[in-house]
């Protein structure tokens, strides 16, 4: 039952090409324009410190990074790998941690009503907080990063699944009530496959904020060889490279689609349902 | 015939959902192999009934006894199949994986279920369609796996609740007959609710006609069309006059419309 057919994909990538070049038509009649014109709105104008072409952008990344460094598409695919380890050590963490808070809370209203606020408010703290903090507690290293990638993959997988695993159909857990089913086959027989989509949904959101989490959490530690390293060293160093630090911002969300994508897939595979009721 | 020997045994049953009272003093014996159909106006609790017999709700008064247990017992030892008017299938296991649901339950190892679905397959006739999923069934296909479901484990007793209500006439005709066969192969006793006259008849050794507000059973009619029934039974004078007389009964517990239309009246 595969729905790869080829003119579905053609159509798709047309569409997408179509998106991405109107989008980049957009940036440089906005900047060729502005610039020509002298628009100014506030204290912004366009010009090649604001608004780098975006050829520019990419001509970067087959230029030294640094002085005699080696070439910038080879720098950000190294930071980029490091990053992935940490946010996908992360993601994984996180997807785990949420699930079965997840499986607890549902068998437990005295736990989800007891544990659930606390749980969102654990959301509400400015992450750039809690980064320092658990660096503080785990050493400097990946593996704080991780945790800190956890930290912001867990919660929509918690809440999500939660959902999903209240949702089964009562007629169906009557029908399990009739073959006189214990706790654990209704969970893993009704409960969890019927939370398959909420799951997947959630691991969606889940995917890019582990890759932000990761980014983020290297602040603090002052690790070097991630993205976020790269990230504020070519803040720091802007005026002498703007195309840099926007050429390592495209790679981070590269990042981040490489991610959902691969969640999306693993999506395809797992989940099967009616097409029309998948998230 | 002692309480031993019913397959379904009902002693007083009463059963009230807060004030509302859903059954009063319920008294009801099934004997093994027979069909009976419940038949009755809506609120009269049949569903209730055949849910009490299945421990899925508990009566507040009397008790319930299956193939001479507690219906607790009974439960807990799979001793009957139920089928539903939604067929409840779950979306993301094959027909096949849903027919063996209740097999995987029961602990029996992947070559006996296998081979268990297949004869299931062919008696519900659906061979072909075992990697289907229930999305890509039309509703009387979901239903007969639901059936097939219901008896794999070769229950003594099958409980049906409106199973074919959701269906158009021709199909619920057809599963109909299907059934009888089912029934017959598997000798098995059936409790079956419906709201159709015609189709209790049919189906039915006994057809138990219950009143409504609070659910009573208002009487008893046995059916003694030959068996084994066909489509022709359906146009047998006795049939018509089986109908006549649940529809009469029905009409005695305020089940249906009686005398000169009313609407015409008060219009005077």
């Amino acid at each position: 039952m595969h729905r790869l057919d080829a003119r579905r994909l053609g159509r798709q990538a047309l569409t997408f090409v179509l998106v991405v070049g109107a989008l980049w038509g957009f940036w440089e009649a906005f900047r060729v324009l502005g610039e020509a014109s002298g628009l100014r709105i506030g204290q912004f104008h366009p010009d090649d410190r604001t608004m780098p072409h975006i050829h520019d952008m990419f001509g970067q990344f087959f230029e030294p990074s640094r002085r005699n460094g080696p070439l910038l598409i080879s720098v950000l695919w190294d930071a980029a790998l490091f990053t992935a380890k940490e946010a996908l050590l992360g993601f994984l963490m996180g997807a785990a941690a949420g699930f079965v808070l997840a499986v607890l809370l549902a068998h437990s209203r005295l736990l989800e009503r007891g544990l659930l606020p606390f749980i969102v408010a654990s959301q509400t703290i400015p992450i750039l907080a809690i980064a320092p903090m658990v660096v503080v507690w785990l050493q400097k290293g990946s593996f704080a990063v991780s945790v800190i990638a956890a930290y912001l993959t867990f919660f929509p997988v918690t809440i999500n699944t939660l959902r999903g695993l209240l949702s089964a159909n009562p007629s169906a857990l009557e029908l399990m009530r009739s073959y006189a089913a214990n706790k654990w086959a209704v969970l893993w027989k009704v409960r969890v496959p019927a939370s398959m989509p909420y799951f997947f949904t959630a691991l969606k959101v889940s995917a890019t904020a582990s890759v932000v989490g990761a980014i983020i959490g290297e602040l603090p530690s002052s690790i070097q060889g991630g993205l976020g390293g790269a990230i504020l060293n070519f803040n720091q160093y802007y005026l002498s490279s703007p195309p840099s630090l926007w050429a390592t911002i495209i790679v981070a969300s590269l990042l981040g689609i490489v991610f959902f994508g691969a969640v999306a897939l693993a999506e395809r595979l797992v989940v099967r349902r009616a097409p029309e009721n998948v998230a | 015939m002692t309480k031993a020997d019913a397959a379904v045994a009902i002693r007083g049953v009463t059963k009230d959902f807060g004030e509302v009272r859903a059954l009063e003093d319920i008294d009801l014996e099934v004997y093994a192999g027979e069909f009976v159909s419940l038949i009755g106006p809506s609120g009269c609790g049949k569903s209730t009934l055949l849910r009490v017999i299945g421990d899925l709700v508990q009566p507040t008064r009397g008790e319930a006894f299956v193939n001479g247990k507690a219906a607790h017992q009974a439960r807990l030892d799979r001793d009957y199949g139920i089928v539903f008017q939604d067929a409840v299938l779950y979306d993301w296991r094959t027909v096949s994986k849903n027919i063996a649901l209740p097999l995987e339950m029961l602990g029996w190892d992947r070559a006996k279920r296998a081979a268990r679905v297949r004869e299931l397959t062919e008696l519900v006739e659906l061979t072909g369609f075992e990697s289907h999923h229930p999305w890509q069934l039309s509703g009387g296909m979901q239903q007969r796996v639901s059936i097939a479901r219901a008896l794999s484990f070769e229950p003594a007793i099958l409980l049906m609740d409106e199973p074919f209500g959701a269906l158009d006439e021709m199909t619920r005709e057809r599963l109909n007959m299907e059934l009888l066969q089912i029934w017959e192969r598997s000798k098995s006793t059936i409790v079956f609710v419906t709201h159709s006259i015609p189709e209790a008849v049919f189906l039915s050794t006994r057809v138990v006609v219950m009143s409504a507000r609070p659910g009573r059973i208002a009487g008893v009619v046995e059916v003694d069309l030959p068996q084994p029934r066909s489509a022709e039974s359906r146009e047998e004078p006795r049939f018509f006059e089986l109908v006549t007389e649940v529809r009469e009964r029905l009409r005695a517990v305020g089940g249906l419309p009686s005398g000169p239309d009313r609407i015409a009246e008060s219009a005077k």
